[in-house]
């Protein structure tokens, strides 16, 4: 089947990412501050793509689920400025949590097809390791009359309660941690991404990191057998798992899968993504590489909370008229193991189609980057092996699913 | 290199001495000796109880290896990163070392000396008022990188640290720095400093604290706070603002580095902060600003404060008395500054009272010095005693040198020289203050022309540190000697050049005047024109300097260049400007500062000037060039005057060129000057002279550079040698 077209269609000129750094005191890109990470790789656009004129890029949309100290002010315009972007482009931080960094995608793309503006760079950034997950506050976790209207639990706790409704075992979800790992390690060995990696230097000119570092080469099932689940004491001691039995009273009791090595990674990152009308690139003499051919986001059960890829991906796919079937490619971000096994049952995704190169569990997921970053390796892959569809999906706290839809060009 | 010492009690004394060295340097040497000693008291930690960290020589330790670290570029990033990455963490294996260490500073701890103190756990310092101990570095367009900026915000908190220690490059005498936060404690004699160290290791044996960085004790906050903390948080925003409110808008790299490092460091834990610095410091080391400064007040300093110019063969005399002619602004600045050194003074005026106005000078800025607590009364009075003024000459009996510092007029001079002769010795030096008058023609008027010398001063002379010093013709090289010999003895700094109308530095200077009112000519708007100097690294913008020099006297310069042309026969072209300050002079009778009405207005009421409006008014037309060009247009055409200067043998030293610009008039200090800012001009001399081509076509042909210059770049001789 084939999508309809738009008469302003938007198209992704380019992808470009960091290399993901350990996202704690220690890791590679610790000593990098945000507005670093992406405005290294904003100059890069230019780099790369010698007719690009900067002056006609109308916004710069950044996600970022941490939006204080380092990140905090706006960090799009910010490091736009930082960049030497001419002043006058814009710049916008949103928060979509998890799935900001497609959000902002799916917002960009949503402009230009309206015809209202022509180009728009889109991304996201997060440095987990400077500003910890958790340090912007927020009513959902931190005033508790609204936890308790409205059922919060920790994610974690929504990841195990979802491998226990769907029968997911520990070995299954460490199986699937296994398969991330070695098929990121080989797309590095590959590499597949090449072409998007911007590695992070210093002032002078200094490699400081080309690689994703968080890869574990060499995890089995075995290995991470030893690994004690990350969210059974919260749920016992915290109450949580009390909590969520409430809502879902027809489970026993949560069977803690989840832990560090079948979760996504605590990583510092940030991707960009070219967004611009079919015009601005003939202007430009740019080639597009995809197609942004449809895009929903969805709200679902804020309990679980990460139930939601399946519901956004079916609205995108509906959107598009087309079917889990056409797609050739499908990234979902790895927030946990029973998320993305929840996915694959749910859309019948066949094994080699999802996550053909590893995901967050291997690599990391730099909050507010991740969208981006997925979306890229999608259009990569899809250049790669000639693949024409392609869906990219994250779960989102709160209870939210964000999913996009892109052809290979 | 690094001697190592255990006595009974299991205390260990590192004594640092370089052998190849006047001073100890963070030299390759020092690394790997430094490296092997942690390796021994690594593996003979069980018989250790505490460390003295020492030196073997005069100084503590004087830091970095400047004659390396003026070399690197930016193709040397890496390397450098690596070895300055190297040394910090041999510092830090110090810091970590489990037991108490204590630096015993007996003299200058400067730069990576204060780094390698505070990398020990306790420091004790000998009170002596010749020690000094501080980060120079800023001044050399570096940052302390081996530790200085991470350990002194961490100790201090960023504020203190930026402001007392980092951004100006404060140099303290221990008592000082003891009282500003980076050394514990003092001892009065050198021969008290081991024992105290020693004592020290015994009281603190057991002291689990004394053994750690205060940073490395888990909760360690820093002092004041950082970003995250709302307080400090509040203040934040106004630091950058400040520090370029401070420059001037200039463009100099260093302190705008070191607040980055100091800001960025306390956010991060102590390693990662230890290596932003090391990256902050690998971009100002490979970068030309370091390689101009280090050149500028390192090497070119060194030299003119020590025996580089000074012709040999002569043995080097103390001057007892000196006799100086003229007791107005020049002469009673002279004086005091003679007396300050120890010599006696006879301040000589046509009128006692004339002569006794310019003895209170000093007075006046004595009590200002014993009102701020800095010298006793017994310190002025015994300074104030070496001071006599008269209106007679034969007082001058018995001087080792005369000074003439009277009105710039060579008829004048030439009388004041003929009364002092009579009354003093064959041997005394002759020397005269002018800052334009031809020495060759000033020396035809006494009878031992070899003995006679320029010393020019600057004002006011107790804030300026340069003496240019100007050789006549038949000038001997003795003299040379004698007149470098009492500039430095008063503590200044000497520049040696040969006879030409206004010398050296007063023909460039004037060259900078010229170009800020051509610019006035030109239609420019006036803000902007001294805007442009400061911004460009001036000191202070032409039109301001203009109206401190007077209009007048500019004029009445112009005019004896003109009359000494005429009788020269030789036709001199004409001074961009002129045309200006002539219509200030006549038309509006704003004869510069001195008269109350220049290019400024000067309020009566004690407010501060003001660009007069008038000069809108009358000149400014809207004319705009880019900024850049401007600023250029300043130091290009002092550039190229200083080339002329080489050229016909004024200047014959680099050194000379480069501290008199500095020092002198206010050539931008990030440029190390006006020689090494050709020189050092992207794409050297060539780069520096293609500018200047750019600058002819633009500006006129004032900018063009001549035959000899475009030979010089051409050939890549450089400006001086072959």
């Amino acid at each position: 089947m084939s999508a309809p077209t738009s008469a302003n269609e938007a198209f992704i000129y380019d992808v470009l990412r960091t290399p993901r750094g350990k996202g704690k005191p220690g890791g590679s890109l610790y000593e990098v501050k945000p507005v670093e990470l992406v405005s290294g790789l904003l100059k890069e656009i230019a780099e790369r793509n010698p007719s690009y004129d900067p002056g006609r890029v109308d916004d710069v949309v950044l996600g970022c689920v941490t939006p204080v100290g380092d990140q905090g002010a706006d960090i799009a315009k910010i490091s736009s400025m930082v960049a030497g972007l001419p002043e006058s482009v814009a710049g916008v931080q949103l928060n979509r949590f998890c799935g900001s960094g497609l959000e902002s995608v799916n917002q960009a793309a949503a402009r230009i097809r309206s015809g209202m503006e022509d180009m728009i760079i889109a991304g996201g950034v997060e440095s987990m390791s400077r500003v910890p997950m958790g340090t912007d506050g927020g009513a959902m976790a931190m005033d508790p009359q609204t936890a308790l209207d409205t059922n919060f639990v920790p994610q974690g706790i929504g990841a195990d309660l979802i491998a226990t409704i769907d029968g997911v075992s520990r070995e299954d979800v460490d199986r699937f941690a296994v398969r991330s790992q070695e098929r990121a390690a080989r797309a590095w060995d590959e590499g597949r991404f090449a072409k998007s990696i911007v590695p992070v230097k210093d002032r002078n000119g200094l490699m400081i990191l080309d690689h994703d570092e968080y890869i574990r080469r060499g995890t089995t099932v075995e290995s991470l057998s030893s690994l004690k689940p990350a969210f059974a004491m919260i749920g016992e001691h915290g109450g949580f798992d009390s909590v969520a039995l409430e809502v879902y009273p027809n489970v026993d009791s949560i069977d803690h899968v989840h832990h560090a090595g079948n979760s996504s990674g605590i990583v510092d990152g940030a991707a960009v993504v070219l967004i611009g009308s079919e015009q601005v690139g003939k202007d430009m003499g740019l080639t597009p590489r995809a197609r942004i051919v449809s895009m929903a986001v969805v709200g679902s059960e804020p309990t679980i909370m990460l139930t939601g890829p399946a519901p956004a991906s079916r609205k995108a796919l509906a959107k598009a008229g087309l079917t889990a079937e056409d797609m050739d490619i499908v990234e979902i971000n790895e927030a946990f193991a029973s998320v993305a096994l929840r996915l694959q049952s749910e859309l019948n995704i066949p094994d080699e189609k999802l996550n053909p190169n590893g995901g967050a569990i291997a690599m990391g997921h730099p909050l507010g980057a991740t969208g981006a970053i997925i979306l890229g390796t999608l259009v990569d892959e899809l250049e790669r092996t000639g693949g024409r569809y392609g869906l990219a999906t994250l779960c989102i706290g709160g209870g939210m699913g964000i999913a996009t839809i892109v052809e290979r060009i | 290199m690094i001697n190592f010492e255990k006595d009974n009690d299991g205390f260990v004394t590192l004594t640092i001495d370089d052998p190849n060295a006047g001073a100890n340097t963070m030299n390759q040497a020092f690394s790997e000796s430094f490296a092997a000693t942690l390796d021994r008291l690594e593996s003979e930690k069980d018989s250790i109880n505490g460390v003295i960290v020492a030196s073997g020589k005069k100084t503590f330790f004087a830091g970095g290896d400047l004659k390396s670290l003026i070399s690197v570029g930016p193709d040397d990033a890496q390397r450098l990163f690596e070895q300055v990455e190297g040394i910090k963490s041999l510092l830090r294996r110090l810091e970590k070392y489990d037991r108490p260490t204590v630096a015993a500073i007996n003299g200058a701890a400067l730069g990576g000396g204060l780094e390698l103190a505070l990398a020990c756990h306790h420091r004790i310092a000998v009170d002596d008022n010749k020690t000094e101990i501080g980060f120079p570095e800023v001044t050399l367009g570096l940052l302390p990188g081996a530790g200085g900026v991470t350990r002194s915000v961490r100790k201090l908190g960023i504020a203190a640290a930026l402001v007392d220690w980092l951004l100006q490059g404060q140099r303290y005498k221990p008592a000082k720095a003891k009282e500003k936060g980076l050394i514990e404690d003092l001892v009065a004699t050198r021969e008290e400093l081991l024992p105290a160290a020693h004592a020290w290791l015994v009281a603190n044996k057991e002291n689990e604290s004394a053994r750690v960085a205060p940073w490395d004790v888990k909760g360690y906050k820093i002092p004041g706070g950082t970003p995250s903390t709302p307080a400090f948080a509040a203040n934040l925003p106004a630091f950058p603002a400040n520090l370029r409110k401070q420059l001037k808008g200039a463009d100099i790299p260093a302190p705008k580095a070191i607040m980055a490092a100091a800001v960025e460091g306390a956010q991060v834990d102590f390693d990662t902060a230890s290596r932003i610095e090391s990256r902050y410091f690998t971009e100002l080391a490979t970068g030309p600003t370091s390689t101009n400064m280090i050149q500028a007040f390192f090497f070119d300093l060194q030299s003119l404060t020590g025996e580089a110019l000074r012709p040999s063969g002569f043995d080097k005399r103390k001057v007892a008395k000196v006799g100086i002619l003229g007791a107005g602004m020049m002469g009673a600045g002279i004086a005091y500054e003679c007396a300050r050194a120890g010599m006696e003074v006879v301040l000589k005026d046509v009128t006692q009272a004339n002569a006794e106005k310019g003895k209170a000078h000093s007075e006046k800025i004595l009590n200002k010095a014993v009102g701020r607590g800095r010298m006793t009364e017994e310190k002025r009075d015994g300074i104030l005693a070496l001071i006599t003024p008269t209106e007679s000459a034969a007082d001058l009996a018995g001087i080792d040198v005369l000074i003439e510092a009277v009105f710039e007029d060579a008829d004048l001079k030439a009388k004041v020289f003929a009364e002092a002769l009579e009354f003093i010795s064959d041997d005394c030096l002759l020397c005269s203050n002018t800052s334009t008058l031809p020495i060759t023609g000033l020396a035809r008027n006494v009878p031992r022309p070899s003995d006679f010398i320029g010393l020019h001063f600057f004002s006011p002379v107790d804030k300026m540190k340069l003496v240019e010093i100007i050789k006549g013709e038949q000038t001997s090289e003795e003299t040379v000697a004698r007149a470098i010999d009492i500039v430095q003895q008063i503590r200044k700094i000497p520049i040696v050049v040969n006879d030409s109308r206004g010398f050296y530095t007063s023909r460039v200077f004037g060259t900078l005047i010229s170009e800020g009112v051509a610019m006035v000519g030109e239609g420019c708007d006036p803000v902007t024109i001294e805007r442009s100097a400061t911004q460009g690294g001036f000191p202070a913008p032409p039109l301001a300097m203009l109206d401190e020099v007077s209009l007048t006297l500019t004029q009445h310069i112009r005019a004896e260049a003109e009359k000494a042309a005429q009788a020269a026969g030789i036709e001199l072209p004409s001074e961009v400007g002129a045309e200006v300050i002539g219509r200030m002079v006549n038309e509006f009778g704003r004869k510069g500062r001195a008269a109350g009405a220049g290019f400024y207005d000067y309020p009566t009421d004690g407010s501060p000037k003001t660009l007069w409006p008038g000069i809108r008014e009358h000149f400014t037309t809207g004319t705009q060039y880019p900024i850049a060009d401007m600023e250029d247009r300043y130091r290009f055409i002092m550039a190229l005057e200083t080339a002329k200067c080489i050229q016909e043998g004024v200047l014959t030293d680099t050194a000379s060129a480069n501290i008199g610009g500095i020092f002198g008039i206010g050539f931008p200090p990030a440029t190390g000057g006006p020689a090494q800012y050709m020189t050092n001009y992207a794409g050297g001399l060539s780069g520096f002279v293609s500018r200047a081509q750019e600058l002819a076509a633009k500006y006129g042909d004032r900018f063009e550079p001549n035959a000899w210059l475009v030979e010089r770049a051409a050939s890549g001789k450089g400006l001086i040698g072959d």
